[in-house]
């Protein structure tokens, strides 16, 4: 479904590579911003990657298009990494990267589908990503569309109570078009997960709730895909793919570095962090 | 042909659901465990393919309603206006507002006439919360025949609804052939001494004060407001030149309602004289329906007194 001059349907060498520039994306745009959350659009850039450019049918010439895969992200902080996944896929220039967070800008701080093409969710609010994934995906079922939703969550995300709603919703409806991925990279904002509100056992929630549960190592992208894959096979209920994932991957000083959450780097920062992502 | 004449206005609303659910196929109504009271059952029983039951999981409701909304189906989202007010603010902030979704929240059971239940279920704080997002239509119909035209017009008309209905039948104030017009007051009796503004139960309550006004020699004009935004401000502008006095009532706070609401248009416009009939910065207590409005103020007594005090600070 490849508009002219973009290729989505990348080999595993060139899907790394991808993941790579586009983590380059973040650490520009944020630095240029001067603010935002590089800890977690580095943790999500190879799922994000793998899912537009290999897994998820859609067409960037055609954000509209009835019969597209929707992904919605539900920790909208990581707004970067869905701008930078977009622009190299072609529903806005590149160059639009660089005006991320500024006034008149059509990339905000945190997403706003009204304004930037491609974008499925208004996010922002934590726990409510995967709630109006089930909207979308309610209404693929009405209306007989064979198009799946992918909904990314942070670990640290989970703490909120609307997740545990949707969580027993979507199996009760037997949904099996809907795919959960948590980017479970154990570090919010005040500190470790494990520290401010202790989740595991994670999978096993997960599974009490009815859900197909996976676990996969989240920077793998021959893992990722699988795991996708595998969860378009469940039927009859929703598969959660739990990802483990560093926080700030990529980036030497910033991996599994809370500081660097909600913190742009530096001029010098900046320099390091490219030049280790080149 | 329904009779909405004879209905409360959650029964209009179950019933023109199942109208409007026929009318068009994209309607999709979720509720959270209280069909038998919003009274979305009946479109349950109808279309149960298009009824998403969510159980009490009103905030997951709200951002579920917004997806659907997002793929082109028309939800109406039912349950307690305290609950969808209070409740699932957020969510319907993040997941309707801003992106400016196509949701209509119908609530049930609002104000103080939900009676003997008590605080935690008197909705006085609802309108003030749903006025203050940018975007949306609030509509407090006053009877049965204005619901089911309030809640056709909210089907054809795209954007965010909150719809504030009741626990107990209202005396009806309108009639067969009634049309409903979006941000648009309609004049039940002229009158040149004042003007009373009202919405929802208070709208029987400001005629009842305008004829025992009448027979006691002061002229008052009734305005039905039903809706709270947009605001039929050159209603309220005619109504302050010609009527030089403004009293509104309405079944909530007196802070951010329809009164404030009418304060500020009144205010910038044309200032003249104003009284306010509502709840008083309080929560309410169990009692029966008429009992609470008698005993916090929501009568056409005290519509009365306050058309006489507004009248008495004109000058000249």
């Amino acid at each position: 479904m490849a508009e002219p001059g973009v290729k989505l349907d990348l080999s595993l060498p060139e899907l790394e590579k991808m993941a790579r520039h586009l983590r380059r994306h973040v650490i520009t745009m944020i630095a240029t911003a001067g603010s935002g959350h590089p800890g977690g659009s580095l943790s999500a850039a190879d799922i994000i990657t793998a899912l537009y450019f290999k897994a998820m049918l859609h067409k960037p010439g055609n954000p509209q298009w009835p019969e597209r895969d929707r992904f919605v992200l539900s920790k909208g902080h990581a707004a970067p990494i869905l701008y930078a996944v977009l622009a190299e896929c072609g529903y806005f220039p590149v160059k639009e990267l660089s005006t991320l967070r500024k006034l008149d800008s059509r990339l905000q701080g945190h997403t706003d589908r009204t304004l930037t093409p491609g974008v499925e969710m208004s996010a922002g609010s934590l726990g409510q990503g995967l709630s109006y994934g089930i909207g979308i995906a309610l209404a693929g079922r009405l209306d007989k569309k064979g198009y799946r939703v992918y909904v990314l969550l942070g670990d640290g995300e989970c703490e909120e109570g609307q997740v545990w709603e949707a969580a027993m919703f979507a199996p009760h409806h037997r949904m099996d078009n809907i795919t959960a991925i948590i980017d479970h990279n154990d570090l919010q904002l005040d500190g470790r997960v494990c520290d401010i509100m202790g989740l595991e056992p994670l999978p096993d929630k997960w599974r009490a709730f009815n859900w197909h549960v996976l676990e996969i190592d989240g920077h793998n992208i021959k893992d990722i895909l699988q795991a996708l894959k595998k969860a378009r096979e469940i039927k009859g209920k929703p598969t959660v793919i739990i990802a483990h994932t560093v926080k700030g991957k990529g980036v030497s000083f910033m991996e599994g570095n809370v500081d660097f959450h909600g913190k742009a780097p530096s001029p010098q920062e900046t320099e390091q962090a490219l030049k280790e992502l080149a | 042909m329904t009779a909405y004449a004879e209905l409360s206005t959650r029964e209009a609303y179950g019933k023109v659901l199942v109208e409007l659910g026929e009318q068009y196929k994209d309607i999709v109504v979720l509720d959270a465990d209280l069909s038998r009271s919003t009274m979305t059952k009946y479109f349950a029983e109808k279309f149960p393919e298009r009824f998403f039951q969510c159980g009490l999981e009103e905030q997951n409701m709200m951002s579920i309603a917004g997806g659907l909304a997002v793929s082109g189906k028309i939800p109406f989202v039912s349950t307690f206006a305290v609950f969808a007010a209070c409740r699932c603010f957020d969510q319907v902030r993040v997941c309707v507002a801003q992106p400016k979704l196509n949701v209509k929240v119908v609530a049930t059971h609002g104000g103080i006439t939900v009676g003997e239940d008590g605080a935690s279920h008197h909705a006085i704080e609802d309108l003030a919360l749903y006025c203050s997002l940018p975007g949306f239509n609030v509509v407090v119909p006053a009877d049965g025949i204005e619901t089911a035209e309030a809640v056709k017009a909210a089907a054809a008309t795209p954007g965010p609804f909150y719809i504030r209905l009741g626990r107990p039948k209202f005396p009806a104030v309108n009639t067969d052939g009634y049309r409903f017009n979006l941000g648009k007051a309609v004049m039940l009796r002229d009158g040149k001494d004042a003007t009373i503004i009202a919405c929802g139960v208070m709208v029987s309550k400001a005629l009842e004060a305008a004829n025992s006004l009448a027979s006691q020699g002061v002229d008052c004009r009734v305005l039905n407001m039903p809706t709270l935004k947009p605001l039929d401000e050159p209603a309220i502008i005619a109504a302050a030149t010609q009527t030089g006095a403004i009293v509104v009532a309405e079944e909530h706070l007196l802070h951010g309602g329809l009164g404030s609401r009418v304060a500020q248009v009144v205010a910038r416009e044309k200032p003249v004289p104003m009284g306010f009939i509502g709840i008083k910065d309080i929560y309410a207590k169990s009692g029966k329906p008429d009992e609470l409005l008698q005993r916090y103020g929501l009568t056409a007594e005290a519509v009365q007194q306050a058309v006489k005090a507004v009248i008495g600070k004109k000058s000249g």
